[in-house]
């Protein structure tokens, strides 16, 4: 049962959500909610081909329908010098197609008209002629010398994006050859996409009259996303305001800029009237930034007992037409060099190859902190395979490897410096809740009966809170986040910081770290996000950055706050300032408890009756630059039945135990768990975007593109150990992506152990019921 | 994700209907419970200049016993059909198949006339009706008749129903014995077309021999398909252990699929085995008892 938000300390205690009412009672205002007078609607004209050279557009028809204002092509934007733009990941990426398209559903042309509708079929009469070009959507067959070059815009004439890599290579190969055993698996991490239930759209409205473009935008990154606007279009930065209103899930999906959003700006400032786009879930899938597409190989050497001594891993990263990641600038691999996760490898070397494919672009971070599900998908899946080899049950293979509690701060082979852990408290935690020794008792009277039983195990770390200025930027701005605070005179606070949530409940969860700073109630805190003219800058809100971020800025803004709140205390007290002392809720003078002022008194105070020679008000600026990472951990394990007759899957138990440090709201962390689980779930077993060779998106929609439902999800059971982050001012650190990092390697690792006794090592993601029949039928289980 | 525009009318009786089918002929399109037709006008996969929604016509709801045949109004919803507990005895394929169907908006608002008459080969209720032997009565220009399940599918998304013809009503056969069915069906997930699917009606005569059968299959091809040599094999038969895995080796036969997304031909047949197998079994229980199949 939630608490109550009028409890006073309440960090860490399950304060019911503030934003739910409005959003339960479908009262949230989101993107499309949003109307202006003498509003227009744009609609995009989009490729049906995946590579094709564009012979003509022709607009004309277009123009000539009922309700069009202005139809905008690739030449047009080329004119102004905004036919490309650059991506996130220092590539570039084109608005509205020149010359040819690099993938089917690529933007070639925007129309303008009254109504959407009127916007929609005059789309369909802009005439677009194509030459068709023979498609690559294979990213090792990109890699080919002989492979046509699909970017010609580029000096380099290959599909290789970039090499990357991390760890000592020479080291890594000694301990290699001198190796007992060494185990090899090719893993593949499919073509996913986040998916928010509401898609990407926005609404420009370019003001002649004061030159100020406001940009209503579903996004992750407000002022991210303006200093970008900024940069590409010579917009002054004071003169754009950003405003990103509810979201209705986000994932990553809201963290690149699209095309759709240039256009829509150009027509706002072409035109002088507001703008609105808004994507169907078609456009959404086939056409904005998805995840994964990793080709992955690991080998791990190790002594006859299953100790691990090195890893070497080599990738493939299909990013399609362009490389759309939004990693940070050093980092076009993301943080995947967390791959020796939560094990202790002496060395290791990691290599990363780029490709560009004629698929859509992107390689972004899908409830993922840049990079860290594949990682941890792998280590988890081969960690397995070794335990296979060794012949050592896989809980006990982890134990014998993991990371001790006595090594943190650990120094990773690959540069990472974790902050705390206690990898077998977790496990041991997880054995024993999920009562393994029962389970593999179970599994053996099964499988001398011939049924198949699997369990899975995954002990994963995570890497998140990105980050410390040192090594983080994106297109060179600091990731650091920043909290305001401000106190009324009544004692009430309007807090706003740098981030931008969509689900996460940062409404509840700052207040209530604001609040405990403060020794007010959650209620007492009202939290602002996501508007640039009034928040302080900040990176915005993926790879679970809030909290060890603008998290971390909050409380100390909320300390620096209780620091001028203490002198007034004193005036008030009539009590020298060190004799004046804070128990949570209010100061008084040492040896005088009886007499005290809580922040509300010291607000009203604030305005009213200062100290002589103090500046009025009570407010806060905190911008936190945190001098580390955070490194989450959990050790998850997946029981799984398998019906032989139609090589269907079903997930029995699924128990996750995390570890996130210090937890400001259990009750918050338990549905970020369960809907992280939940889309874990769906990417092991259903959801991928093949293509067919001439590069068409087979998975567009909702109806191949498959999200589960209540009904096909396992009921999910959780716990939790804590490790505080030593660094971090409330000794958090971040959940909102663990599940989804940490669930694919468990339930795939079930399934490969009900399988084992036929000899099974791997079977790749999405796991349909297909996949397994075959695998059964060529063991010949015929029933 | 905005249909081409269209005209809507909106008639309340049958003769209205009609009428207004064959002055527009071509240009109409029926709108039932537009589960299917809306999602592809908006995909612009269809574009019907005209649409006339028959949803105001009284005499097109409901269900009633006539001699020899339930009579299934074609505006009858799937929810309706899946709650129907009076016909749960008689015909139970019914409630077995409409649980299946999507999920449970579609199945308050999709009809069981409009899924027949759209011949989607993933139809559920087009499995389940072959199974049933039944026939669809349609009403156009030169009157009511009657269409047999086999003669109705033509081809995907293509029925024997003429352009101006409008589908009234479903007639299920009254069973004359003892009768049972099941549905079973594989999706991706819940509320996804069927990987495969088959429908098994069994009817037993008073000496336990099989009197009646239908196996319908849905998803293997491109229209519901009938397991005809399973019932042709069955009838006469006790469901005995050696019959059933007889059987089960028979309904693939008649199936036609393809590889695709959801799994291969080859992966699509064996399911059809391994579902007549488990349903045939749980029929045998059911209707002859634990110990006669044991």
């Amino acid at each position: 049962m939630a608490k109550s938000q009028t409890e006073l300390r309440p960090l860490g205690k399950s304060v019911g959500r503030k934003e739910d009412p409005r959003f339960i009672r479908g009262m949230g205002r989101y993107i499309d909610d949003i109307v202006l007078p003498g509003m227009l609607y744009m609609s995009l004209v989009r490729s049906p081909y995946a590579h094709a050279r564009i012979k003509h557009v022709d607009p004309s028809a277009a123009l000539e329908a009922p309700g069009v204002k202005l139809v905008i092509t690739g030449e047009d934007l080329a004119a102004m010098d905004l036919a490309w733009m650059p991506t996130m990941a220092g590539d570039k990426q084109m608005v509205l197609a020149t010359g040819k398209v690099l993938y089917q559903y690529q933007e070639v042309a925007a129309v303008i008209a009254e109504s959407r509708e009127q916007a929609e079929d005059a789309a369909q009469l802009v005439d677009v002629e194509y030459e068709p070009l023979p498609a690559v959507v294979d990213p090792i067959q990109s890699l080919d010398p002989d492979a046509p070059v699909l970017r010609e815009d580029r000096e380099k004439k290959s599909n290789h994006i970039f090499h990357w890599e991390a760890g000592d290579k020479e080291a890594t190969e000694e301990l290699f050859r001198n190796a007992p055993v060494v185990v090899k698996q090719n893993v593949r991490f499919p073509r996913v996409h986040p998916s928010p239930l509401e898609p990407c759209g926005c609404v420009a409205d370019y003001q002649s009259s004061t030159g100020k473009l406001t940009w209503y935008v579903t996004s992750q990154a407000p002022h991210a996303h303006r200093t970008v606007l900024s940069m590409v279009s010579g917009l002054p930065e004071h003169q754009i305001r950003v405003i990103s209103p509810d979201v209705g899930g986000g994932f990553g999906n809201k963290v690149p800029v699209y095309p759709g959003y240039v256009c829509a700006i150009v027509a706002s400032l072409k035109l002088g009237r507001p703008v609105k786009w808004i994507e169907s879930r078609t456009e959404n899938i086939s056409s904005t930034g998805f995840a994964r597409d990793y080709h992955m190989t690991a080998e791990i050497a190790a002594e006859e007992d299953g100790r691990v001594l090195a890893l070497r891993v080599k990738t493939i990263a299909d990013h399609g037409a362009f490389d759309a990641a939004a990693d940070p600038s050093k980092f076009p691999a993301g943080l995947f060099s967390i791959v020796t996760g939560s094990y202790d490898f002496k060395e290791s070397f990691v290599e990363v190859d780029g490709a560009y494919t004629n698929k859509a672009p992107g390689g972004i971070a899908y409830r993922c902190s840049f990079r860290v599900t594949e990682a941890a998908y792998l280590i988890e899946r081969v960690m397995d395979v070794l335990a296979r080899r060794v012949g050592v049950d896989p809980a006990e293979l982890r134990k014998r490897d993991f990371i001790r509690k006595e090594q943190f701060p650990y120094q990773s082979p690959t540069g990472w410096t974790y902050d705390s852990g206690d990898y077998e408290k977790t496990l041991d935690l997880a054995l024993e809740k999920i009562g393994y020794e029962e389970l593999r008792k179970e599994q053996a009277e099964k499988r001398a009966r011939g049924e198949l039983m699997g369990i899975g195990i995954s002990t994963f770390t995570e890497v998140v809170g990105a980050g410390p200025s040192h090594t983080f930027d994106i297109m060179g701005i600091k990731m650091f986040d920043s909290a305001q605070i401000r106190l009324h005179p009544t004692g009430k606070v309007l807090a706003r910081l740098g981030v931008r949530h969509q689900g996460q409940g940062h409404e509840t969860t700052f207040a209530q770290i604001i609040a405990e700073e403060l020794g007010l109630s959650t209620e007492d805190v009202l939290i602002e996000e996501g508007d640039t003219d009034t928040a302080p800058y900040g990176l915005g809100t993926y790879a679970s950055r809030s909290t060890p971020t603008a998290g971390g800025a909050a409380a100390l803004c909320g300390r620096r706050i209780r620091d001028k709140a203490k002198k007034i205390a004193s005036h008030l007290l009539e009590a020298g300032e060190d004799d004046v002392v804070w128990d949570g809720v209010s100061f008084s003078a040492k040896g005088l408890p009886d007499k005290s002022v809580t922040m509300k008194d010291i607000a009203f105070a604030a305005y009213t009756n200062v100290p002589e020679g103090m500046e009025p008000g009570l407010e806060a600026t905190y911008y936190y630059d945190p001098p580390n990472l955070t490194f989450p951990h959990g050790a998850y394990i997946a029981v799984v039945d398998i019906d032989k007759g139609t090589g269907a899957v079903k997930v029995r138990r699924f128990l996750a135990v995390d570890d996130c440090g210090n937890v400001i709201n259990p009750m918050i962390v338990d549905g970020q768990v369960h809907g992280g689980l939940t889309e874990g779930f769906a990417i092991a077993f259903m959801q991928d975007i093949p293509f067919d060779e001439d590069g068409n998106c087979l998975a567009p929609n909702w109806m191949d593109y498959l999200v589960p439902t209540a009904l096909d999800t396992p009921h999910w059971e959780t716990d939790r150990t804590v490790t505080p982050s030593p660094h971090h001012p409330i000794g958090a650190k971040g959940v909102g992506e663990s599940p989804n990092v940490g669930s694919p390697a468990a339930f795939v690792n079930a399934v490969v152990d009900a399988l084992a006794p036929l000899g099974v090592e791997h079977i790749d993601m999405p796991i349909f019921p297909w996949k397994v029949w075959e695998v059964l039928r060529e063991h010949g289980v015929n029933k | 994700m905005f249909p081409n525009s269209f005209e809507y009318m909106a008639p309340t009786t049958l003769a209205e209907a009609v009428e207004l089918m064959q002055r527009h002929e071509y240009d109409a399109k029926v709108l039932s419970g537009g589960q299917s037709l809306l999602p592809m006008m908006k995909l612009r996969m269809a574009a019907p200049p005209i649409l006339i929604d028959i949803n105001s016509i009284d005499e097109l709801r409901g269900w009633k016993e006539e001699s020899g045949f339930l009579r299934i109004g074609a505006l009858t919803r799937h929810s309706e059909l899946e709650n129907a507990v009076e016909l749960r005895d008689r015909y139970p394929l019914l409630a077995e198949t409409a649980v299946w169907i999507a999920d449970p908006l579609v199945r308050n608002r999709g009809t069981i006339g409009g899924s027949l008459a759209h011949a989607d080969p993933a139809s559920d209720w087009g499995a389940a009706m072959l199974a049933l032997h039944a026939r669809v009565e349609g009403i156009g220009s030169g009157g009511e008749r009657q269409i047999p399940m086999d003669d109705f599918f033509v081809d995907t998304f293509t029925t024997a129903l003429e352009e101006t013809e409008i589908a009234t009503a479903v007639l299920v056969p009254k069973p004359a014995g003892r009768t049972a069915g099941r549905y079973l069906k594989i999706e991706r997930k819940a509320g996804d077309f069927a990987i495969a699917g088959l429908a098994i009606h069994v009817v037993l005569a008073s000496d336990g021999t099989v009197a009646e059968a239908g196996f319908g299959i849905c998803a293997c091809g491109p229209v519901p398909l009938r397991g005809k040599r399973a019932e042709e094999y069955l009838l006469g038969k006790k469901l005995t252990p050696e019959t059933i895995d007889d059987v089960s080796r028979m309904v693939p036969e008649d199936a036609d699929p393809e590889d695709d997304l959801r799994g291969s031909a080859a992966y699509k047949r064996d399911v059809l085995r391994v579902f007549a197998e488990r349903g045939l079994s749980d029929i045998a229980k059911e209707l002859q008892g634990e110990g006669v199949v044991g």
